[in-house]
Formats: structure tokens, sequence, C-alpha cells
């Protein structure tokens, strides 16, 4: 049986507010997402801003880029370089650690999150 | 039917030796051995280290169980008494008698003590078994003076080890005209003698010993001329003696000087009685190292196993280290003109001797001496070994190359025929080392497990390595170094690759060079290359930045920033001090003066950066890099302007040399160093460059670091006057920024480099790969297109727009952001 969650899509910010290749964070209520603008892909992926790690804001203010053959999009923390996957948010560095990632959709040159309702 | 007994009289290194080769290649015989020392046999070669700090189970040869394991009966402590050849028995002193079909004598020798009255007085040792050397230890203690009879090999040991041991007057009296007679000429010797009293070892040459006086035990020597030396100990080193008095009495041929006389079979005069080692006497030679020790052994089994081998004299070149000095003789040392031609190269400030007899032809190699540098030595003999025909220049062989790069061609280690024989110890050919490579034995160790070679005196290591490193590459084995999954070059390569291509973005570069989309690994180092080739503002390609040049800060705990305004030499006026505090207090920031005599602001919002920079920025700050893999800090002493003992104004320098490569980024961080004189208070031989004033000018050191593994910084050029410093450090910087890996610092560049400092010295001095002038250009376009990072972004609303926390609430600071308060000041909540 599938579940349906539904879906409430919230406007974050312009498309050009975030740097080609890279990410920033958006504030949604008391909750820091950060929004990534893979352009090199032409993808867009949203992940919570907190680095499991150290308990650190600073997702968005990674690098990200690709890894295996499969080339699945990442993201690395800039403090210790963890690094996660953009589209489960698995920890790609042989640690258990898990981060959530929203769905994205851009319209009009603005950028959606889907926040489950 | 019982395997037949083979009786080893002597446990000596040959003695063993034969042992082990003997069960290695066949377990049909019954093997016994005798020793007469209550140990196992062990490595007399290295007996002097026992003295630094070797224990005796440290020099074994072998595990206890050795013997037990290989089924060999040993006796210890029980030496043979006598043979009875005709009843093929040998008896012990603790009454065996036991039946042999063969018998191997290796009783080696002992030392000789020449006939002088006196010679039994308390306080004289001879230098041979581990026994010797703790009576030598015990007694050293009360003693202040010491002397060691005979200058040869052995003696130089002994006194080493008197050294060693604390004795703070050290004598060499030696009989010859020179010291180690055997080995090297009278110039050689002079030059060790010369280096010998530098280290306080006082030589005695032409002295013949008259008597040894003193009331029981020794006060003095008496010498022929009359004079005299008072010491408090003396060991007497005067060379060796057979110890043949077992086959004498047992009625077997021996030397009129000594020895057993044996065949090129090691037969005795009795064939089924085989002599090894320093006992036996071959064609009137005693052979007193352990190599031709372990072929005779490999020989005896030979004969007992009934394969064919024979021995035919042996090499007596050698190479060792005196109390640090390297002494070496190879080939035919002493052979003069008009037999040979001679080449001597001599440099009595270094120490350093060297002499090459060459044949008239110029052709081959015949043999030659190193004294204090002897680095050449393996490949030398090889080349007297092999025949191999010598380069035009044959000075090269030990001036090495001067210009020009023929001299190493036809001298490398792989072109040695196949059956060169690298190790002499334990007769390993170069064939062998290298079919064990191609098998997959890959490191020093591997080889010396699978191949024995090394494991004698040790002195093929460094061919070994060669040979090793030569066989792999000439596999095309060697492990490229990439920088990441996504490009399939070296960072040197993708430099190049950058600049010829003139790719000004990283997507560009992905684009023609790489694959995939990138990662966090060749992002900073692909940024790193575009920024150190066109040195555009790094912020414009901001995500391909590493965490802390992303922002121009360094991100700390809790996810703020920190602020380090570029101070110059560490000089900073009363003014600037000033703001620097007030902008700290506005922003509520925690201040620390930093290692590199900066003072870092800690704890700034992103969204306050812009600000904390504009303010600075007014008051004449520029960006200090501190966030980047660029030139930090010249930290300098206050030198000659204050400082009573500088010599030169080192904060003028450094300021110099600070605003000249400030912004230019390279694969790693760059700290420099310049002192006012050799106190040093700039610790700048801990830098990747340091200078240091001398009464002439400035030294350049290179290559040094702190951090996890500190290394010092070696000397480039002694000196120098600023411009031609500058030239050079120009140099050097960019052949760093040009070649390095990523995130290397200079130190572990250098330790990488083939050929090492002498290597870059060449490049930087020499310039002898012919790019000088333009590593020189090279640099000099940077220095020309320096920028302060942060005033582009200060007056670029554009950029300022970045520094925001909240993409959709610029003005809002992180609200995760905690502090507590420490010290009047607040430190990082999180």
């Amino acid at each position: 049986m599938e579940t349906l969650i539904d879906i409430k899509w919230v406007m974050a910010c312009y498309c050009d507010d975030i740097p080609e290749n890279g990410g920033a964070c958006v504030k949604h209520g008391d909750e820091q997402i950060a929004i990534y603008n893979f352009s090199r892909r032409g993808e867009w992926f949203a992940t919570q801003n907190l680095c499991p790690h150290k308990q650190q804001m600073v997702l968005s203010r990674g690098m990200i880029g690709s890894t295996g053959e499969a080339c699945e999009p990442k993201v690395a923390c800039p403090f210790h370089k963890k690094t996660f996957s953009l589209l489960t948010g698995e920890c790609l560095s042989g640690e258990e650690f898990q981060i959530k990632t929203y769905p994205v959709k851009i319209q009009d040159g603005r950028v959606y999150i889907g926040i489950a309702a | 039917m019982s395997k037949p007994t083979i009786i080893v009289v002597g446990n000596g290194m040959v003695g063993y030796k034969f042992c082990e080769k003997l069960v290695s290649r066949s377990t049909n015989y019954n093997i016994v051995v005798f020793g007469e020392e209550p140990r196992h046999a062990y490595d007399r070669v290295h007996l002097s280290e026992y003295f630094a700090g070797k224990t005796a189970d440290d020099l074994s040869l072998s595990a206890a169980s050795w013997y037990a394991d290989n089924d060999i009966t040993l006796h210890l402590d029980d030496p043979i008494q006598e043979i009875n050849r005709a009843a093929k028995t040998v008896h012990s002193l603790k009454g065996l008698n036991l039946n042999y079909d063969y018998l191997v004598l290796a009783t080696g020798s002992s030392a000789f003590v020449p006939d002088i009255p006196g010679v039994e007085k308390e306080g004289v040792f001879v230098y041979r078994t581990i026994e010797d050397l703790d009576l030598i230890k015990a007694y050293a203690v009360n003693a202040k003076r010491g002397a060691v009879m005979g200058g040869g090999l052995l003696g130089l040991e002994a006194a080493k080890a008197l050294i060693d041991l604390g004795i703070s007057e050290t004598h060499v009296i030696e009989f010859a005209p020179r010291l180690m007679p055997r080995q090297i000429d009278s110039a050689g010797s002079a030059m060790l003698q010369a280096k010998l009293k530098q280290l306080g070892v006082n030589i005695h040459l032409n002295r013949n010993t008259a008597c040894i006086t003193g009331n029981h035990k020794i006060e003095s020597l008496k010498f022929n001329d009359d004079t005299a030396l008072p010491i408090d100990m003396l060991v007497i080193s005067a060379g060796i003696r057979p110890r043949d008095e077992l086959a004498k009495l047992a009625g077997l041929q021996t030397g009129s000087r000594g020895g057993i006389t044996v065949n090129e079979k090691m037969q005795t005069s009795d064939p089924s009685v085989f002599a090894i080692g320093e006992c036996a006497l071959y064609e009137n030679m005693i052979y007193g190292l352990v190599a031709p020790g372990y072929e005779m052994a490999d020989v005896a089994v030979s004969q007992v196993i009934g394969s064919e081998k024979s021995f035919h004299g042996f090499d007596m070149s050698t190479k060792l280290k005196l109390i640090g000095i390297d002494v070496a003789s190879f080939g035919d040392a002493f052979i003069t003109e008009p037999e040979c031609r001679t080449i001597i190269f001599e440099d009595t400030h270094k120490g350093v001797y060297k002499r090459i007899n060459i044949s008239n032809d110029g052709k081959y190699l015949l043999g030659g001496i190193l004294i204090g540098e002897a680095e050449a030595y393996n490949m030398l003999l090889q080349t007297v070994n092999n025949k191999i025909v010598l380069p035009p220049n044959p000075e090269d062989l030990i001036l090495g190359s001067r210009g020009g790069e023929a001299a190493n061609e036809g001298t490398g280690v792989l072109s040695l025929p196949d059956d060169a024989l690298i190790c002499s110890c334990e007769a390993v050919t170069k064939a062998t080392i290298c079919g064990a490579v191609n098998d997959g034995c890959t490191t020093v160790d591997g080889i010396k497990k699978c191949t024995k070679a090394g494991t004698g005196c040790g002195g093929c290591v460094p061919l070994v390595k060669d040979l090793i490193a030569g066989t792999m590459k000439a596999n095309g084995q060697y492990i490229k170094n990439v920088i990441c999954e996504h490009f399939d070059y070296s960072r040197q390569e993708l430099y190049d690759l950058v600049k010829i291509n003139e790719l000004k973005s990283y997507d560009l570069v992905l684009d023609h060079f790489g694959k995939g989309d990138g990662c966090e690994v060749c992002k900073p180092a692909v940024a790193s290359i575009l920024s150190s080739l066109w040195n555009d503002v790094i912020v414009k390609q901001d995500t391909i930045q590493d965490s802390n040049d992303r922002f121009l800060a360094n991100i700390q705990k809790g996810g703020t920033y920190s602020v380090v305004p570029r101070v110059p030499g560490g000089e900073i006026t009363a003014d600037k001090l000033i703001v620097l505090g007030q902008v700290a207090k506005k922003y509520g920031l925690y201040t620390k003066i930093t290692g590199g005599q900066r003072i870092d602001l800690f704890g700034a919002h992103l969204n306050d950066l812009p600000l904390i920079w504009e303010e600075l920025i007014d008051a004449g700050f520029e960006s200090g890099h501190a966030y980047g893999k660029a030139l930090r800090t010249v930290k300098s002493c206050v030198g000659s302007t204050w400082c009573r003992f500088g010599l030169h104004d080192s904060v003028s320098f450094a300021i110099e040399i600070e605003e000249r490569y400030k912004g230019i980024r390279a694969p790693h961080k760059i700290k420099g160093g310049v002192s006012g004189c050799i106190r040093e208070c700039a610790e700048a031989q801990s830098k990747d460059f340091g200078v240091i004033a001398t009464e002439k000018g400035w030294n350049l050191y290179v290559c040094g670091n702190g951090g996890s593994k500190p290394q010092h910084a070696q000397l480039l050029a002694s000196d120098l006057d600023k411009e031609t410093l500058i030239k050079y450090l120009d140099r050097f910087l960019m052949f760093y920024i040009k070649t390095a890996d990523p995130l290397t610092r200079t130190a572990t560049w250098l330790n990488k480099m083939e050929g090492g400092l002498s290597y870059l010295k060449n490049v930087v001095i020499n310039d002898s790969l012919g790019i000088g002038a333009q590593l020189e250009e090279e640099i000099q376009s940077l220095i020309d297109s320096y920028h302060c990072e942060w005033k582009e972004v200060v007056n670029s609303p554009e950029l300022r727009k970045r520094f925001a926390h909240f993409i959709n609430a610029p003005e809002e600071k992180d609200p995760t952001v905690k502090f507590e308060p420490m010290r009047e000041q607040l430190k990082a909540k999180w």
C-alpha cells in the first residue's frame, strides 16, 4: 500500500539568490533549509542545513559535487568534509548519519520547497 | 641408515652461516655445533653498537630456538679440545666424545696481542667479544684517558667505543705511518686524521710502543723514542690471529704466520676436515671480513652436499662509517701511475677525499678510496666488478654531474649486467633482486625476506632500493598521483594544461580535462591552480573555494568566522591597534594574538564580515589571507633598529618580503620569517622560508614547517645580498607553486623531491632547468596583479550579498549561534 503524504509547496527564494553549483540557506519558520543550485546538472536539491556530525548550521556553505559511476550528487560539510547524498541524505563518508532532504520545484524563476503538511 | 654427522667447531658468524646454508639446502645431515662462547652466534661486525645501546639480544643472529627448530644440536661454552682424525672423533672440554663424518673448523680468530712488556697489566683489553666489551665497559667507569693500540678498521671502531663510554681523552696509537693502512692511502689517512681530531680523537702515527708501565695496573705507554703517554686504560686492536691451535694439534697443515691451509674447496690437508672464515688460509691470505667468510661457508656446504663450487679469492672492498665518517675502499685502491691514471678530489674544508684509479686507456675503473662522503661507493664498486665502460668524463663519478645531463647515462643501477653481485655478503645478484621485484616484492624488507640481500652488512641496501624503484618504473608500475576521481592528472600536469589552454573557470577545466561533476577535493585544487595562474578575485568563483576561502574568513566552532588583517612583519602602529580594539568591541569579537604576530578577531557572524572589513579597510588594513592557501605572515624579530645584537634591519626586510608575496595562492599555506642575527628570535628556520642575517648579508633557509611533523628548514644559500635573496625566493616559491601536489607544504614537497635539496639548489641557484627567468616572470605577474580581496568584496554590492546566513532574510543572523563568557571575553557555545 502506498502512503500519500500531503506536501505543501513553499516559496523559498528566487533562483538567482542561490549561486550556481553552490548552496545557500533559507529560513522556514524555525527550520533552516539548505538549497543547492546544481546548475551543471540542471538540478536543484534541498536538505537540512544542520550537519549532524558536529551539529553545525553550515551545510549550505559546503561544496557540492558527485561521486562514483552513477554520479551521485553530494554535499561536503565545510567543517570536516563529511559528505551526504543530495538524493537520499545518507552519509557517504562511512558514518551512520542521515540528513533530511526536501523536494524542490522551480516555477517562474522561483524556488519552491515541498514541506510535509 | 643414520644420517651422516657434521660437526661444526665454532659458533661465530661464519659457523652460523654454514649451518644456515646447509639446512636450507639439505636435511640429510645430523649437525652438531660446539661454541666456546656462552652465547648464540652474534653479529660481530656491528659489535661497537653494543656501546651505542644495542643489547646482546639485538646483535644475536637468530632466535634462541633456531637451532632446535632446525634439529641442530648446540653445545655452548664447550670448546673442542682435541681432534682424532684417525678415529674421526672430537673431544670437548666438558668431556663429550663424538664421531664425525665431516668436520668444519670455523674457529675464527683472536685478537693479536703484541709481545710488549706489561701487556698483562690491569686495564689492558682486547676488542673481540661481547665479554671483552663488558670488561671494557666496567673498567671505563673509572677511567678518564684511554688509548687504542692499532689504527686499523677495528682500532678506530674501538676508539669510537671509548668515546661512547664517556672517556674524555681518547688516543689512537698506530705503528704504521698512516691510519687503516690496508684500506686507504696517505692522503686519505691525513683527511681521516683531521676529521677524527675534530671529534676529539688524538692520533699518534709512527709510534712503536716499548712497554706498558704502572704498578699492576696500567699508568702509561712508553714509546721507543722515549716519549710517554699517561693513560688509564688500553684497548689492543693490533690485528687478528687465526685460531689454528686445534688444527695444529691435530696435525693439519697450517701457515707459518698462522691460519689453517685450505684449497679452493675449503678442504684442509685432511679432505674430511674443512676450515672456513678467519681461521682459514687460502693462497697465503687470511680474509678478515664477513662477506668472504660467508662465501667460504657456501663453498664448504656445496662440497658436503656434493655440488660444484669453489673459492677463488674475494673482493676485499669495504665501506663503513667510522665515528660518523664514511670511509670506503674498493677494487685496487693502491695501484699507482704508470699502471693507471688517478683522479683525486680533495676538500679539506668539508673533509672529503676521493680517489679513483682508472685504466690507462680511460675505459675502466680499477679501484679507489672515498673518505668523508661515500654515497657513490656501491655504484663505483659495481663499475669495477662488472667492468662497465666509463663515461667520457670519469671525474663525474666522484664529483657528480656539473651541468649537462649525460653523466648518469650508462652508470645507472639498471645498466648493470644481470649477474652483477649486489649483495656480496649473501651473494645475491641483480637478476635475483629484479626477479623478486617482478614477482611482486616491492619493499626493501620484502626483498630482505625473499632474497636475503641486505641482511649482512647492509651496505647494499641503497642499491637494492634503487633496483626496486628502477625495476618498477621499467615495468610501468608506478602509482600515478591523480587529484581525485574526476581528474586523471596530477596537480602539476593539470597546472600546465590549464595554463597552456588558458582556462579560467572550474567548469571549463572540468569540461576539458575531467569527468563527472567535481567534488570537494578537485574544486579547491583547481581553484588554487586558477588563482596561482591568473590571480583573479577568488570569490567570483566562490562555490569552488574551500570552506574558508568561500567567505574569505576562517570558519570556527558554531559557524562564526574569524578576521585576521595583515600586519606585515608584525609591525603595527598604535592607531591601528586602537582601530582593531574598537572594531572588536563594536562587533563583540574575541581577540587573541596569533602565532604569526598579528591579531585574530573571533566570533564574527557571516552577515557582519563585510561591515567589519569595511571599517578595517578604511583604517588602512588589508586582508591577511589567514583563510587561504597563500602567504600567511613573515614573522620578524625586532632587528638592528632596536636590538643590540641585531646585524641588519630584519623588520624592514620582513615587511618588504611580506608585501611582495602577499595574496599569492599556493598548493598550501606559506609562512616566512626573518631574523636579524643567529639568535633566531623569529624562528625563521621553522618556516617555509627563513631569512637570517649574517655579517656579510643574509642566509636563506627553505622548506621548514611546524605542525604535526616539525621539520627544520634547510640552508639554500648563504651570505646573499637582498636582491639575490629575493631572486632565489621568487624562483623557489614559483617552482613550489607549479610543481607541488595539492595541500602539500614545502617541507613534504622537498621530502618527496627526487634529488632533494641538491636538486632544488640546482634549479634555484644554478638554474639547471633553464626556467629561472620564466619563474621570476611568472611570480612577478602575480605580484603585479595583487588585489585586496576584501576590498573587492566591500566595494561590490553583488559580492556583499553573498555574505548572508538566510538568503530569504538577509538581515537576520543565524539564531543558533550562541556565546558564553570567558575571562572578560566570550567563546562559542555549542
